[in-house]
């Protein structure tokens, strides 16, 4: 750790509860989205969109388009300019495909036209009045697609291994008992409540954009190098974001095309994608499948862990959320043996999406570790405590913090866990089968580095100024927050900055790891201008007087938090390198989740009257926010248990449900008790002021819980998300 | 963009005149109208909003000893929160309660509901080129497409999509009457089941109404049924969503517990409101004992068909037929 030589204060284990900086902007309507910013003289735009998921455009007749009053243009691969594909690493492209630069379709969704018009409803018309003839080709758009291929993903990336640890086949063979389930989950799309709008300028020779971005700099650089200009001609705006999810992580295809457009037509572009068209703008989870084999003896000890993943693709792209190292960090087995597979189909890549990895292999673990505790007649709280190991089972690292059983032991407590009739099908209120199910959470801390200016001035307000982006979680209050704790200032007096890419560049908000990235640094500088004003913060009273002294209005400083380097992510794991670079350590965030389900008898409607979350993720800056994140994650975990899914048509291969209607999300009458307890945690190590991330956690081992609680009510084993009721019948 | 004209006319002659031009709409709160007109769907040059008739009876809820007679220009949201029908007849409001969302439910008239279109997704996007209802003749995607959400009793070859509704299963099971008023002759009145077609051959041709002709109203005949009566809807969230199943149940009962008149309609699973007079038979005379309801559902889904993914709406319609008549049996009159 740096700077002892200051005396900075430390901060609470768990801050206090701030509220929300932007909270009054945001309820008012005075905070600007993308989508609000008014500009001089816009050009409306709206994006045509491919009907086959695989072919190629025959022809593209935009006649009937172009001669509707106050339509501009009419983008084609016929005529679109020509751009630099787009660069293929996080925060490079999203979906790995350029669009309009030839007829061939490579999936449902695609770009294939832009209208441009004088306002929105003409561009929306004439997109109509496009006449598009296709040449279909056979698609394989599911796992289980004929033409579908599957590659090892260690093959594709060269950055992957798959883990062979000790003989787990052998292991296996000789288990007392064992577990060999396979489990599936449908795919997903973000569907944030804001979709994709974008604005662009040109001011002579400098872009500005204006779109909803986690990460601002990625953005930045992206669309420079696809328009070919320097990335310090390219400013991105985006001071709020109505939700990203991952969605907004990742440059996609319009923005450079927009770009383009705006420069011929010498006008501000503006495009609102619409909420159907969202579904393949950017990327989503990909359908997946996991099979889990464990073999324990028949006390509940563990003896072999196998995990092989088949991962939903496109033919074009290379992406898999690949957590295996993860699901094999969980528990203490002395084998170990796990497998991705990538399934190349036409559809676009998948990416990012809230918890990206964690959520679905933590689905089939925690679900086969149900599985074996009924198998064993155990508790499954006790099964997690037998197995917990002391050290990585992978590679013997240590963990940093691990607070797994705490975790369990807390929310069981606060669940009523023990008053349990562990029977399947046994518990019954009326007409309602009642069950409860727990399953373990966990969520690797990632950490980019960030940068960040903070400025004091004499009047004892003071500036943070940082390119991260506030996508719902907090940003501004929390970063604000450590600033004004460490300067011994009330929150009121702090101003914070961010979502534009003139700010000093930060992690991305994703991965869950913006904030743990990003504080360190604003400590630094905090503590830099401490050691400015003598290294002691006066009083507030007093400041006037330390900056007259120093002869000074203001003190600025930027300062620069590099993270620890060391092969930081293989297999959804993060592990950094001491100091000394000798032993790897794990560091990660854990949590237990709890639920009751109940379930009709006869018309098997499903209700979740509670659910309890426990988290333990280092130190917790704002305490109000953070249990919001949480609830709030755990809220998806019981919409991707139990609503979210695409549903493909199998003969046409496309999606049928790009719309809110029928991709269900739970409403407010669907969500009840939901309950998040913060495990106090300190950890040293992890970063300089101990901040694990907690973005993601809240929304890993709901769908494992909600299943498990479903056999305890039922009896039936329900492997295959989402759980909607027909599969109960 | 395209011009649409529009009028707010006073009387029901002018508002039939008006739909003697062609590409005309009548619009009442325009919860399906405009919906679809956005996503090409429906097409029109001129809308007539009936919203603004001068007739006091086209908005009114009048209550006489021997019917109840809804106006085609309620609002959802005033007939649910009516408190003499609520103490009459139950089932109503409790059926309106349970759709769509308040802020529908303040725009949309009833006569608006029950000519509410199907939710078929193959419908509803017209990137999908197979639909004999958007567009006779080109086949039905959702046959062999994603049919989880469709119709299993009333279904054709060429449709099998869902009639949506919630309310208007009630007006089929409760002997409705539909009022209506044309261009040509005097105003008729015919019974609700005989409003909606069956898909058939030509499921674009979803009622007997000319193009011209105007609901104005609904006409309920008062029985000792209406009290003991009550609407299940099962779906796959607990709000703002359609019915995967659902039964709109009434009941006279004898004091000894034995059916002396069944009303039933089934939503969520036919393709127009549905009336399960085989149900109501097997009913009649009997004690209603859970074998004798789950006889009465066996009766009412004896020619579901099903397809790729609907085989579950068979126990799932049951079910829910069963319970609500445990529940409506159970019920304190
Ligand atoms: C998101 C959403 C969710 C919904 N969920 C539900 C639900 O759960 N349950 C449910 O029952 N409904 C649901 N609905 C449907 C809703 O109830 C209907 O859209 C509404 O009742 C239609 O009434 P309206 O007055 O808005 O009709 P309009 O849209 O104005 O008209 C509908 C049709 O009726 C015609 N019309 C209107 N009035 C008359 C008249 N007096 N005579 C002749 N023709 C007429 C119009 O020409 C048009 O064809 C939902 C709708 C939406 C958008
Ligand atoms: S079910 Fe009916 S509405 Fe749906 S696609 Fe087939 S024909 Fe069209």
């Amino acid at each position: 750790m740096s700077g002892h030589e200051t005396a900075l204060r430390e901060l609470p284990l768990i801050g206090r509860g701030h509220a929300r900086y932007d909270g009054r902007a945001k309820v008012t309507g005075r905070a600007q989205f993308a989508a609000d910013v008014v500009v001089a003289d816009p050009i409306h735009a709206f994006l045509l969109l491919s009907t086959i998921p695989r072919g190629r455009i025959d022809r593209i007749k935009t006649d009937r388009a172009l001669v509707l009053p106050g339509v501009i243009d009419i983008l084609t691969h016929e005529n679109a300019p020509a751009l630099a594909a787009p660069v293929s690493q996080a925060a490079g492209s999203a979906t790995n495909h350029q669009p309009l630069i030839d007829p061939d379709i490579v999936f449902d969704g695609q770009v294939i036209g832009v209208v441009l018009a004088e306002n929105f409803e003409t561009a929306r018309e004439a997109a109509a009045l496009v006449d598009i003839h296709y040449v279909k080709q056979p698609a394989a758009v599911t796992l289980d697609s004929p033409g579908a291929v599957t590659e090892r993903w260690s093959e594709i990336n060269q950055n992957f291994e798959d883990l062979e640890v000790g003989d787990a086949e052998k292991a296996l063979a000789e288990a007392p008992v064992t577990i060999d389930a396979t489990y599936h989950m449908q795919s997903q799309v973000h569907n944030a409540m804001e979709p994709f709008p974008t604005t662009v300028l040109w001011d002579g020779d400098d872009l500005i954009v204006h779109e909803p971005s986690q990460y601002v700099v990625g953005l930045q650089r992206g669309v420079a190098r696809q328009l070919g200009i320097d990335p310090s001609r390219v400013r991105i705006i985006s001071p709020y974001i109505g939700g990203g999810f991952g969605s907004k992580l990742s440059l996609t295809p319009r923005t450079a095309i927009l770009a383009a457009l705006a420069r011929k037509h010498r006008r501000p572009v503006k495009l609102v994608a619409t909420r159907s068209q969202g579904f393949t703008l950017s990327t989503y989870r990909g359908e997946s499948r996991h099979r889990i084999r464990l073999g324990a003896t028949p006390d509940g000890k563990l003896t072999a862990f196998a995990h092989e993943a088949w991962e939903m693709c496109s033919r074009f792209g290379a992406y898999a959320s690949a957590s295996t190292d993860l699901t094999a960090d969980m528990y203490a087995a002395p084998s170990i043996l796990t497998r991705v597979n990538i399934v190349r189909t036409d559809r676009t890549t998948p990416g990012f999406m809230r918890g990206p990895g964690e959520m679905p292999y933590m689905f089939a673990l925690e679900t086969a570790m149900d599985e074996l505790a009924y198998r064993l007649e155990m508790d499954p709280v006790e099964l997690r405590r037998l197995n917990e190991p002391a050290r990585s089972p992978i590679d013997g690292s240590r963990f940093t913090s691990r607070s797994l059983v705490k975790c369990f032991d807390e929310a069981a407590e606060r669940f009523g866990w023990r008053n349990r009739n562990p029977v399947p099908g046994a518990n019954r209120d009326g007409d309602w089968l009642v069950g409860y199910g727990c399953a373990a959470a966990t969520f690797p801390c990632f950490n980019y580095g960030g940068s960040a200016t903070v400025t004091l001035l004499r009047s004892g307000r003071a500036r943070v100024e940082t390119a991260a982006s506030e996508i719902g979680t907090g940003a501004y209050t929390a970063l604000g927050q450590v600033a004004a704790e460490l300067l011994d200032l009330p929150i009121e007096n702090v101003e914070v900055l961010l979502g534009d890419s003139l700010l000093p560049p930060t992690a991305p908000a994703g991965g869950s790891m913006q904030t743990a990235s990003t504080v360190p640094a604003i400590r630094l500088a905090c503590e830099r201008i401490v050691s400015r004003l003598g290294n002691r913060m006066p009083a507030l009273a007093d400041l006037g007087a330390a900056f007259d002294r120093l002869g000074t209005l203001s003190i600025q400083e930027t300062a620069q938090y590099a993270a620890f380097d060391g092969k930081n992510a293989n297999g959804g794991r993060a592990v950094l390198s001491t100091p000394d670079g000798d032993e790897p350590i794990a560091i990660a965030s854990y949590g237990a989740q709890f639920v009751e389900v109940r379930i009709n008898a006869r018309t098997k409607e499903l209700r979740v009257p509670r659910l309890v979350g426990a988290f333990a993720a280092g130190r917790i800056l704002n305490e109000r926010m953070a249990l919001a994140q949480y609830r709030g994650g755990m809220v998806w975990g019981l919409s991707s248990a139990l609503f979210e899914g695409l549903a493909i048509d199998p003969i046409q291969s496309r999606v049928t449900n790009t719309n809110f209607e029928e991709y269900a999300i739970p409403v407010n009458a669907d969500v009840q008790m939901v309950e998040a307890i913060l495990v106090p945690e300190e950890d040293h190590e992890v970063n300089p002021l101990g901040v694990k991330g907690i973005g993601e956690i809240g929304i890993v081992g709901v769908a494992a819980a909600v299943s498990n609680a479903i056999f305890h009510a039922t009896g039936k084993r329900l492997r295959d998300l989402p759980i909607t009721l027909d599969k109960l019948f | 963009m395209q011009p649409i004209t529009y009028e707010r006319p006073e009387t029901v002659e002018a508002a039939v005149r008006a739909l003697g031009r062609p590409e005309t709409l009548f619009v009442a709160g325009g919860t399906t109208v405009f919906d679809l007109m956005k996503v090409n769907v429906l097409k029109a040059s001129h809308l007539v909003d009936v919203t603004r008739l001068r007739d006091p009876r086209l908005s009114a809820i009048e209550v006489s000893d021997t019917a109840i007679r809804l106006g085609a220009l309620v609002r959802m949201a005033d007939l649910a929160a009516h408190p003499g029908i609520r103490a009459i007849c139950p089932l109503i409001p409790l059926s309106l309660d349970l759709g769509a969302s308040e802020q529908i439910r303040n725009m949309a008239r009833l006569g608006g509901n029950v000519l509410q279109r199907t939710r078929c997704a193959y419908f509803r996007d017209t990137s999908f080129e197979a639909c004999n209802k958007r567009n006779p003749g080109s086949g039905c995607a959702a046959l062999d497409g994603h049919n989880r959400q469709h119709a299993i009793l009333g279904t054709s070859t060429a449709c099998i999509a869902i009639y949506p509704g919630d309310f208007p299963q009630v007006l089929a099971a409760v002997d409705a009457q539909v009022e209506i008023a044309g261009r040509q002759g005097k105003p008729r009145t015919i019974p609700f089941t005989d409003l909606h077609r069956l898909p058939g051959e030509t499921p674009d041709v979803e009622t007997v109404l000319k193009r011209d002709e105007l609901i104005t109203g609904f006409l309920i005949p008062r029985g000792p049924w209406l009290r003991r009566s009550l609407y299940l809807k099962i779906r796959d969230r607990q709000s703002y969503a359609f019915a995967l199943a659902s039964a709109a149940v009434a009941l006279d009962l004898a004091p000894d517990g034995t059916v002396r008149e069944a009303r039933v309609g089934l939503g969520g699973v036919a393709t127009v409101p549905w009336r399960a007079r085989e149900a109501e038979a097997a009913l009649k005379g009997n004690a209603l004992t859970e074998a004798i309801a789950h006889r009465a559902a066996e009766a009412a889904f004896a020619g579901a068909v099903t397809r790729s993914h609907n085989h579950y709406k068979i126990p799932l319609g049951k079910q829910t037929l069963v319970r609500a008549l445990l529940g409506a049996a159970a019920m304190e009159v």
